[in-house]
């Protein structure tokens, strides 16, 4: 392949208003998952999960191959997958050492499954390969209700314990202290992430969850502090990474996946150079009104 | 009669058939400073756990403010030990302070400007107002400390309860968290019950010592818990104390830190 085929099969806008229409669906799901991702993402930091994601994403994918294999609805089997991988981490795995093992035990024995499931599998080839790299047209409408209503869901679940979760994740001794139910928010907030991880798994696949749940959040990190500002961003990247990579794959022939990955790197990039140039001259704040302290004694 | 802060009655607390006090009596008033002494793992951070209602007693009671202790009770303020938060937490010094304030209520915040009123005020009495902004990952121990100070005094406790504040701080910020702490104690007339296995950077506050060591307890004046033969009692073991200057020395701790108990009962 020479570069013209590589840009050719990379981006190709024939015939491109014919091929919207027929991704519409999956451009609705994207955008409802930039939201759930962005907005999981900055608790999957703060709780230092992001190993866990991806084990949750290998066992949703075992579930989605099995559901797959018995021609069962594959969102509802990547569902249950994910569900029971982050219910059984966030029950067993409360501190973050024995959970990185358990992560390193369970990931490889999920993926496994899921390799079996699918080579016993003798359909379409194309639905294989989706379920771990992801696929543009494949949302149908009942798909996406369900995609729908399970992100609707997360998303009020969240803000009903946003607070809370949010003391317990940044400080959980006096969390706990103050009365907030860490290990009960802890589990809940593992039931939250499985459905969120699985939804993902839908557009991007299993390999690339990380993409959308940590990415966009990790980036928003990088230039603030400010929680609602690293929540904003956090989803508006994730917005822009999937909306945008859902339209750049459309002319191509090749999977959304590389799209949605290399927009949420270069955001990533973008902020890292934007950290560290602010780092370079001083990030807090404290400086600057030391300075107007300063100037205050030598007016006076 | 004024309520007690605190009032523990025929306390004991005990894991497995390790002792840690047995039978402890001891009523705090509100604008007492309290400070409980003892080696490691004689129970002093238990003792703490016990009033924040984390850890029952074996038997007895305890109360605070007149109530049976209970998670996360509003009376109560809690200074934990120093730990650092790392750098990529997503929130700023007035965050963590806010979080201290509604933390621990269900949904999002929704009384923005009033909320932020009352962090203004609470960074400015603990003197945090220059680094409200800046994220709470780059700021130094003390200056985090402060921040802790903050959060526990939001509810204006009756109670504010005080695990080793001052571990790992320098002398300066020692000396300015222990007086933030002693202003509420004596001047905001709350019960101040201060965890520490140094009494000297708060000796000139403290009213009374618990101290805590081979499963005994004593009560009582720094003056009176805090000397040569008290604490050789205690240790089982020649412990020599100089008081020097308004500081109190203690010389000669024997290194274990569990106590084993002889066989003469």
């Amino acid at each position: 392949m020479d570069l013209n085929e590589f840009m050719n099969a990379v981006f190709n806008f024939e015939d491109y208003s014919q091929l919207l229409p027929l991704v519409t669906n999956s451009l609705i799901a994207g955008a409802v998952l930039g939201l759930v991702g962005g907005l999981i993402g900055t608790f999957v930091m703060m709780r230092d999960l992001a190993f866990a994601v991806h084990g949750i994403a290998e066992l949703s994918f075992a579930g989605a191959a099995f559901a797959l294999l018995i021609g069962a609805n594959v969102v509802f089997g990547s569902l249950l997958g994910s569900v029971v991988a982050a219910v059984i981490l966030g029950v067993m795995g409360m501190r973050a050492r024995d959970r990185n093992s358990i992560i390193g035990v369970i990931m490889p024995f999920g993926l496994g499954l899921g390799i079996l499931f699918l080579s016993l599998y003798e359909g379409r080839s194309a639905n294989k390969f989706g379920l771990l790299t992801g696929q543009i047209v494949s949302v149908d409408t009942v798909q996406l209700n369900v995609m729908l209503g399970c992100s609707l869901f997360v998303i009020v679940a969240l803000l009903a314990i946003w607070r809370p979760l949010t003391f317990a994740s940044a400080d959980p001794d006096l969390a706990e202290a103050r009365g907030v139910p860490v290990g009960k928010l802890a589990i809940g907030f593992m039931f939250l992430l499985g459905l969120a991880v699985a939804l993902s798994i839908q557009i991007v696949g299993a390999l690339l969850v990380l993409a959308l749940v940590i990415t966009p959040s990790a980036a928003a990190l990088r230039v603030t502090a400010s929680p609602r500002l690293v929540v904003g961003l956090s989803v508006i990247f994730a917005l822009v990474s999937v909306v945008g990579g859902i339209l750049l794959a459309l002319g191509g022939r090749i999977p959304i996946s590389p799209y949605v990955t290399t927009i949420s790197f270069l955001i990533y990039l973008v902020c890292r150079l934007i950290g560290a140039r602010r780092d370079k001259l001083g990030r807090t704040r404290r400086s600057a009104s030391l300075d107007i302290a300063a100037v205050k004694v030598t007016a006076a | 009669m004024t309520t007690p802060a605190v009032s523990l009655q025929g306390a004991s607390l005990s894991f497995g058939n390790r002792v840690l006090w047995h039978d402890l009596d001891l009523e705090i008033n509100p604008g007492e400073f309290f400070a409980v002494l003892g080696p490691n793992g004689s129970g002093k951070t238990s003792f703490l756990r016990v009033l924040l209602g984390l850890q029952p007693l074996t038997h007895g009671s305890a109360r605070i403010n007149g109530s049976s202790v209970a998670r996360g009770s509003r009376d109560i303020g809690y200074i934990p030990q120093q730990k650092s938060f790392v750098p990529g937490t997503p929130l700023r010094a007035r965050d963590l302070v806010g979080l201290g304030l509604d933390g621990h209520r269900w949904g999002v915040r929704l009384n923005g400007r009033k909320h932020r009123r009352r962090v203004d005020e609470l960074l400015d009495l603990v003197g945090a107002a220059s680094y409200a902004e800046a994220p709470v990952g780059l700021l130094s121990g003390g200056e985090q400390q402060r921040l802790r100070a903050a959060q526990a005094l939001a509810t204006d406790p009756k109670v504010l309860l005080c695990d080793e504040p001052l571990l790992s701080l320098d002398l300066h910020h020692q000396q300015a968290v222990s007086a933030l702490i002693n202003t509420q104690c004596h001047e905001q007339n709350s019960a101040v019950v201060f965890v520490t296995h140094e009494i000297n950077p708060i000796i000139d506050y403290v009213d009374r010592v618990l101290y805590l060591a081979g499963g005994q307890f004593r009560v009582g004046a720094p003056e009176d818990v805090m000397t040569t033969e008290v604490l050789s009692d205690m240790y089982n073991s020649h412990v020599e104390v100089i008081h020097n200057e308004g500081r109190i020395i203690v010389v000669g701790l024997p290194d274990a830190t569990t106590h084993h108990h002889g066989g003469e009962d």
